[in-house]
């Protein structure tokens, strides 16, 4: 999958209620979500953020809570990816579960600034600038969890497994 | 040849696979599986599946304390609707709004038992390894996953040990040695990997100083946190359960990517803050901080030990007129254990509101949510930006002493100075 999309940079530790506050969670409407996503941490993000967008960040993204709408902000504000230099455990997990791509990379954050735009190729697990003059390696995803992502998520995978068993 | 870790042990137990190690994805069992709230999205991606009913109704555990009672209309909803779910399911162990936080009634009603595999829909699932547990969170929709196969995919963590030895001083609390770790580890310095304690400090420690430390390991990215069993956690369970259960302890050889000692006797009280766990002092560099709430509650703290170190500093004592004290006990019991005590009472009298059991203010769900600027103390584990309101809002942690004798004085106040 290749995905060409803004870049959207953070520093490292964005908790979970800087990608959507505690408040807003009595709400399980994915687009409510969508409209405060980041907020804690840039405020324009919710309304500027357009499909196909890259979130990079540092170390321990998504640390914090285990709630899964953290995902489900960014995924339905059309963020393609999330590229970190590390991921919490719990968001790590629920991204795959509902279908985000969350890649680990060194040096993506330094190498790329915000509001540039770049060229994602999730398969080649590379991301390349607009002018081809920078490129990074991400980490490749486990087997397991890109089986799981790339059919939407556990759900959906699940469904084809349970499909599997039944006949 | 290497020992083996209770993470691995106990893991490897649930897996069928007793030869585990640090690193191996291995498909696990889980013997108890828990959720809050959220139990609505649990049950939202489970109706996808197309399953009747979730393959053991006996091992979940649900617990509406997040948003109780009811801020909302829309949460109201939600309540109901669980309610529902209890129902269709049968699932008998529900506690409704009002009987506490979801963790203290893990470990207060005994439903977690040493050597379990223990999953729950929230990051703090972790504390119920004060009692010799593997307990870990996951996502609503991997508990969905749970439901329908009763299985779960994990990866055996590599552990770190904690030593702690040497006599507590005056003043000094479990909180505030899990701040002071918390300081030397970071938010991520125990990334996927699990905290086990060990030392002569831990037979003199309550289950309740035990659920403290392990409830903050989260707070350094911990996948897990564990306790080991000894006769202070038999005693938690004589007379309460008449089944046996099984009981894990690592290997004298075991591995451990990290070994951090910690001699208590040098320790004051801490406080964190604001807006991030790991900037942590001593409570003389933060002293005369002016605050406007204090708070004393959460999963980490709000247990029958802190309302009474709180109640001790504030019999006979008046908060100060600047600012609001709220309290919110972890579980019924323990408010009701409190008032018999005579704890409610102190509390009630010097000025402080007492709330019903549950969440509510520690992430700002309601009751005691905090304004622009405002400043509170905090006995709970989290100081993010808006976590407890206002994203201007700044909160500090410490223990349940620190926030009692801060509330008295109305700025950050070492409790050495006002206690007997
Ligand atoms: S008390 Fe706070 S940290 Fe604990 S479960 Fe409730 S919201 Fe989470």
């Amino acid at each position: 999958m290749n995905v060409n999309g803004r870049i959207w940079l953070f520093g490292d530790d964005v908790n979970t209620d800087l990608i959507i506050p505690g408040r807003y969670l009595d709400n399980y409407d994915p687009s409510h979500l969508a409209a405060h996503a980041m907020e804690g941490a840039n405020k324009e993000f919710a309304s500027k953020v357009s499909p196909g967008d890259i979130v990079i960040a540092g170390r321990n993204f998504g640390c914090g809570s285990s709630r899964e709408q953290a995902v489900t902000a960014l995924k339905q504000s059309g963020v393609s990816a999330v590229i970190a230099r590390s991921f919490a455990r719990i968001f790590y997990r629920n991204a795959i579960n509902l279908g985000l791509y969350v890649l680990e990379c060194d040096d993506a954050d330094s190498v790329f600034s915000d509001g540039e735009t770049a060229m994602l190729d999730i398969d080649a697990h590379t991301m390349c600038s607009d002018d081809g003059s920078r490129r990074v390696n991400l980490t490749e995803i486990p087997n397991h969890a890109k089986k799981i992502i790339d059919s939407g998520g556990l759900i959906p995978h699940l469904k084809s497994q349970i499909g599997k068993r039944d006949h | 040849m290497t020992g083996r870790t209770i993470a691995e042990k106990i893991i490897g137990k649930s897996a069928g696979y007793p030869e585990a190690r640090e690193g191996q994805i291995l498909e696990a069992s889980p013997d108890l599986v828990m959720s809050h709230e959220n139990t609505f999205l649990v049950n939202k991606s489970f109706s996808e599946l197309g399953k009747e009913r979730p393959w053991d109704p006996e091992k979940i555990v649900i617990v509406l304390d997040h948003r109780t009672p009811a801020n909302t209309t829309q949460t109201a909803t939600v309540h109901s609707k669980i309610r529902g779910i209890v129902k269709d399911f049968g699932i008998s162990k529900f506690f409704d709004a009002g009987e506490g936080i979801c963790h203290q009634l893990l470990v207060e009603k005994r439903l977690a038992r040493p050597g379990q595999l223990i999953l729950g829909t929230d990051s703090h699932t972790i504390t119920a390894g004060a009692i010799g547990a593997f307990a870990t969170g996951i996502g609503a929709t991997e508990m969905a996953g749970v439901w329908a196969t009763g299985r779960v995919w994990l990866k055996v963590p590599r552990s770190i040990m904690i030593n702690m030895f040497g006599t507590m001083p005056k003043g000094v609390f479990a909180k505030d040695i899990s701040l002071y770790l918390a300081g030397i580890m970071g938010p991520s310095g125990a990334e996927y990997k699990c905290m086990e304690f060990t030392g002569e400090l831990i037979p003199s420690m309550s289950i309740s100083g035990r659920m403290v430390l392990c409830n903050m390991c989260m707070e350094m990215g911990a996948e897990g946190a564990v306790m080991p069993c000894d006769d202070v956690t038999r005693a938690w369970y004589q007379g309460h359960t008449d089944s046996e259960f099984a009981t894990f302890s690592s290997d004298e050889n075991a591995r451990y990517d990290n070994w951090i000692d910690i001699e208590v006797d040098g320790l004051t009280p801490m406080v964190s803050g604001p807006h991030k766990v790991e900037a942590v002092k001593s409570v003389e560099k933060m002293e005369g901080i002016v605050i406007d709430q204090a708070f004393i509650g959460t999963c980490t703290n709000g247990r029958l030990e802190d309302l009474e170190a709180a109640a001790m500093i504030l019999k006979g004592q008046k908060v100060s007129p600047n600012c609001r004290l709220i309290v919110a006990p972890a579980s019924r019991d323990i408010l009701t254990e409190a008032a018999d005590r005579g704890y409610v009472q102190s509390i009630l009298k010097a000025g402080g509101t007492i709330l019903p059991p549950g969440c509510g203010p520690c992430l700002g769900s309601h009751g005691g949510v905090l304004g622009p600027k405002e400043v509170c103390i905090s006995s709970g584990n989290r100081n993010f930006p808006g976590r407890m309101g206002s994203d201007i809002a700044e909160i500090y942690l410490a223990s349940p002493a620190t926030v009692a004798a801060s509330a008295i004085v109305g700025r950050i106040t070492d409790p050495r100075n006002v206690m007997l």
